[in-house]
């Protein structure tokens, strides 16, 4: 039992912790070294400065605070010397990094997720493990920040100017959350998304939630069959739902305008509106039925002992009990609409142009950063959905079936 | 009294037999069951099922050139495309049909359609279409200097005005119908004369396709309107047949003073010989390689599309192979596969370790770490592809940040877009949660006792998870790669955006050809194919498992 290390034991300092933190230290040594095109120098300066540091973190009498604030400042102060704004953070950063590894092997705490009797070797590959898994979030997350921080450009241009990465303020603007918010070409799609994307959820929520209804009940034939068709718009890749909406709907357009006498506009967003719904409505079956698997059949039986009609039945007993899964599955349709840009490309004309569509042209053609503008816009939003799907879900533990615990 | 003693069916309460009452209680249900899905079902139909349907069916469909040449189409189906190359009697039905297309402007788009099968062909149609009138204009001349009165509507009106000739007149408004697909509304106007079809059946014809269009497209009146160049020589067809000379001698219909007077000056016409005057237009048009694809794609529906999709083509000698520089489609097949492949594996790599932490972790943590997934997985599409578009571009973050750390030099950036990789990247980052999502509800039902039983009968980390664990996740891979592989296959926006030339995927090609070469056959026949793959590995999924087990994150 030598192997099994006690929760409050100290690694070795000369031939662990040392060593370690030399190592991290020189290769961001490297990295800032190779910066200035001597990364050996770099390195073998880091490795110094790191054990210097480990050893100061691991014999002086300071606090953790006063000892990672001590490492912080005076990384940062290094950076300093460079001159620039990007030196300081990146020496900031640096120190935050190095001194919270130190202290995280110098006091033992890369054990204390495992289990005592780990060996060493799964130690590491615990930690290991952990940093891949850490790396893998940082992909998933990531990549929407430089987003938002380049929406607060001052310049039209996509890239990062060297005033916003001195952090200075003349770099920054609002302007294109102005442009976003007051020109026509970005709220007329804007208008036209919160007209479309709404009217097809109701279409998708109240078709699918009926239908959904139907499905859960015992004995329902050619069930399978049913649920194929149902769930096939999820299923087929949008180019080709698109391609078949686009050879279908536009004779139907204009057959509706010379017969029904409708304006073209209308009869546009009325193409877009039901294409969008079809698109949702798998969505709502899936949460839906998914709800009703633990819904109790007596709760109805015994409403309607008791005199209700089915209706009543439907709107007091057994609506307010899936409700929490009508309404997620109505985010998941208003989402698909709101964020869907093939088939209105396909089957809109310009007049019914949405904001996805807005930003894909812009995009293709690179006309400005509004485009970044209104991609944060739409995070925030999403953050806003997500969040209301988060609490329903929390509040409901009958949304059985919905993956997140 | 008791229920023992009692023989015969089974009594329900009101004296029906149970099974009865049964079997009607079950009926009832089921029809409420179908009720209630019913108006679902045919609202997906109808907006959905049948528009796949119509896609379908365009990638066979093929009625272009039978409603645009269609008793030229119905002759060179009979005969050989050399003997249809010499046939005069062709080029005179060939000359009433393009001169009808020309007129309704069919003509530049059947000349495009067999552009996609022959180039070069739809500069032949394009240029013929003036031309015929020039033809007929020189008729028209003769007979102006034979009668000044025969180019007059008049003329015309009461020679063609009567009765008898109903069913020439119908046939030639099926045509008509089938070539514009205009129906024909209210009064014409105008009846065809039984007699004058008998006397003249070329100038009927002719003179029928024009009344007809006049009436129905242009909406103006027959009786006082000089009629097409190509009525003049159609007449002419006519009177230069001995048989119709002599029985114009002997008609003594109105307008039979201006046909004798033609028949009387018959020297000075120009000579009928339209094969001769299609040859001038264009030697293309006697040359037995044109006709023999007029006879290919004559049919109503054709398999060419199809075989185009697979860099065949259908040539009058069968089913060719296309040649090396023009092969496209089975490439971007292979590319879209192979792409979509890597993406899904890519997936499964970085998907698998962060399910199997989100499964292991106390929910807390789990639930915090579980927004970090769903966060991208309901941002936009668009949002997440410009963010890479921004990260990758050459400008952009990632190279920025690799010159300013001196790993690149300025001028020798990495090129990260606009190829395979920016779309590898990019799509992996956008279906990653697919990935997560299932897996983690997979292993979340794994017990983590069965990890510990494993280890405690003495296997090493690796062997209890490679021999325990990973069996049991295999449904969750399978699940989450077919999830990954069929929305990667029909992906369109981000190849489009960040895939540039090598990274575009078949997908791509079907919207080129949707909106900018308008080969919507193509279109048509290449989504056939993927649909094909997609419903496929749809019935995989089915099997494996369930399409009522689909689970989403949220």
């Amino acid at each position: 039992m030598a192997d099994v290390k006690p929760q409050g034991f100290r690694p070795p300092f000369a031939t662990f912790t040392a060593p370690l933190s030399a190592l991290l230290a020189a290769l961001f040594g490297f990295v800032v070294g190779n910066a200035y095109g001597e990364p050996w120098t770099g390195f073998v300066i880091g490795a110094i400065l790191g054990a210097i540091i480990a050893f100061a973190i691991d014999k002086l009498p300071f606090g953790r605070t006063q000892s990672r604030l001590g490492t912080i400042v005076i990384l940062g102060l290094a950076g300093l010397m460079t001159g620039s704004a990007g030196g300081v953070v990146s020496g900031v950063i640096i120190g935050a990094v190095l001194s919270w590894f130190i202290y995280w092997l110098d006091r033992g705490e890369y054990r204390k997720n495992v289990p005592v009797y780990y060996t060493a070797g799964q130690t590491l590959w615990h930690n290991s493990f952990m940093l891949i898994c850490g790396l893998i979030f940082f992909f998933l997350i990531a990549p929407l920040m430089p987003v938002m921080w380049l929406s607060f450009n001052a310049q039209d241009f996509f890239t990062f100017t060297p005033e916003m990465l001195n952090f200075e303020a003349a770099g920054y603007s609002l302007k294109h959350y102005r442009d976003f918010l007051t020109t026509e070409e970005w709220m007329i799609p804007l208008k036209n998304s919160l007209i479309i994307a709404p009217i097809a959820t109701v279409i998708s929520v109240s078709f699918g939630t009926l239908a959904a209804i139907g499905l859960s009940q015992s004995h329902v034939p050619a069930r399978r069959a049913i649920m194929a068709i149902l769930i096939s718009p999820m299923i087929v890749p949008l180019i080709i739902s698109a391609t078949g909406m686009f050879f279908f709907y536009a004779p139907l357009g204009n057959w509706i305008e010379t017969n029904l006498g409708l304006s073209q506009t209308f009869v546009g967003y009325v193409k877009v509106i039901l294409a969008h719904a079809v698109l949702g409505v798998p969505f709502v079956i899936i949460t839906v039925t998914a709800t009703l698997v633990g819904f109790d059949n007596s709760l109805t039986r015994a409403a309607a002992n008791m005199g209700a009609n089915p209706v009543t039945t439907f709107f007091r007993v057994q609506m307010p009990l899936i409700l929490p899964g009508v309404i997620s599955g109505g985010l998941f349709a208003f989402i698909t609409s709101f964020d869907e840009v093939v088939v209105v490309l396909f089957v809109g004309s310009a007049r019914q142009q949405t904001l996805p569509w807005q930003m894909f042209t812009g995009l293709r053609e690179q006309i400005s950063p509004t485009i970044l503008a209104a991609a944060t816009i739409l995070v925030v939003i999403s953050i806003m959905l997500l969040t209301t799907v988060e609490l329903l879900r929390r509040r409901s533990e009958r949304l059985r079936g919905l993956s997140p615990g | 009294m008791s229920e023992t003693t009692q023989t015969g069916p089974m009594l329900s309460a009101d004296g029906v037999p149970l099974k009865t009452s049964l079997a009607r209680a079950l009926r009832r249900q089921k029809t409420r069951a179908l009720l209630l899905i019913a108006p679902l079902l045919a609202f997906v139909i109808i907006t959905f099922i049948i528009p796949i349907a119509s896609m379908l069916f365009r990638s066979v469909e093929n009625q272009i050139v039978s409603n645009t040449l269609p008793q030229t189409v119905a002759i060179v189906g009979d005969t050989t495309a050399q003997e249809a190359s010499m046939d005069e009697m062709l080029f005179r039905v060939l000359y009433l049909d393009m001169y009808r297309a020309v007129e309704a402007k069919a003509h530049t788009r059947l000349g495009s359609r067999l552009n996609y099968e022959k180039s070069g062909i739809s500069s032949l149609f394009r240029t013929s279409g003036r031309k015929l009138e020039t033809v007929g204009e020189d008729f028209e001349d003769f007979f102006k200097d034979a009668d000044s009165g025969m180019v007059k509507g008049p003329f015309w009106h009461e020679l063609m005005q009567g009765e008898g000739g109903e069913d020439l007149l119908n046939d030639r408004l099926g045509l008509l119908t089938d070539l514009t697909s205009l129906e024909a509304s209210g009064d014409l106007g105008f009846t065809l004369s039984g007699e004058a079809a008998a006397l003249l059946p070329w100038a009927a014809r002719a003179y029928a396709d024009w009344a007809l269009f006049t009436a129905i497209v242009d909406e103006k009146d027959v009786s006082t309107k000089k009629p097409w160049a190509g009525v003049y020589a159609a007449l002419a067809l006519d009177l230069a047949d001995p048989a119709t000379q002599s029985a114009v001698a002997a008609y003594g219909g109105s307008g039979a003073a201006e046909l004798q007077a033609a028949v009387a000056n018959i020297a000075d016409m120009p000579a009928t010989e339209f094969r001769a005057y299609f040859e001038d237009i264009d030697d293309k048009w006697v040359a037995p390689e044109t006709w023999a694809l007029l006879k290919v794609f004559g049919s109503q529906y054709t398999s060419g599309y199809f075989l185009n999709a697979v860099d065949m083509k259908l040539t009058p000698d069968g089913i060719e192979q296309r040649p090396d520089n023009e092969r496209l489609y089975l490439k971007l097949f292979k590319r879209t596969l192979i792409m979509s492949m890597v993406i899904t594996v890519s997936c499964i790599v970085l998907g698998y370790p962060v399910a199997w932490l989100l499964a292991n972790l106390p929910m807390r943590s789990a639930n915090v770490l579980m927004i970090l997934v769903l966060l991208p997985f309901w941002t936009s599409l668009l949002v997440r592809t410009s963010a890479w578009k921004v990260l990758l571009q050459q400008q952009g973050v990632i190279n920025d940040i690799l010159v300013w750390l001196g790993f690149v030099a300025d001028d020798s950036r990495l090129i990260m877009m606009n190829n395979s990789t920016g779309t590898i990247i990019a799509m992996t980052h956008i279906l990653l949660p697919f990935m997560i999502l299932p897996l983690y509800s997979v292993m979340k039902t794994i017990p983590p006792t069965y990890l510990r039983a494993a280890k405690s009968l003495g296997a090493t980390n690796w062997t209890a998870f490679w021999r325990v664990y990973f069996p049991q996740s295999v449904p969750g891979i399978g699940a989450g790669s077919i999830l990954v592989f069929i929305l990667a296959i029909g992906y369109y926006i981000t190849p489009e955006i960040v895939g540039g030339t090598d990274g575009v995927f078949i997908s791509n090609r079907i919207a080129y050809h949707i909106s900018s070469s308008l080969n919507w056959g193509l279109a048509a026949a290449l989504g056939t194919i993927l649909l094909a793959v997609v419903m496929l590995l749809y019935w995989l999924y089915d099997r494996i498992v369930g399409i009522d087990n689909v689970k989403l994150g949220g």
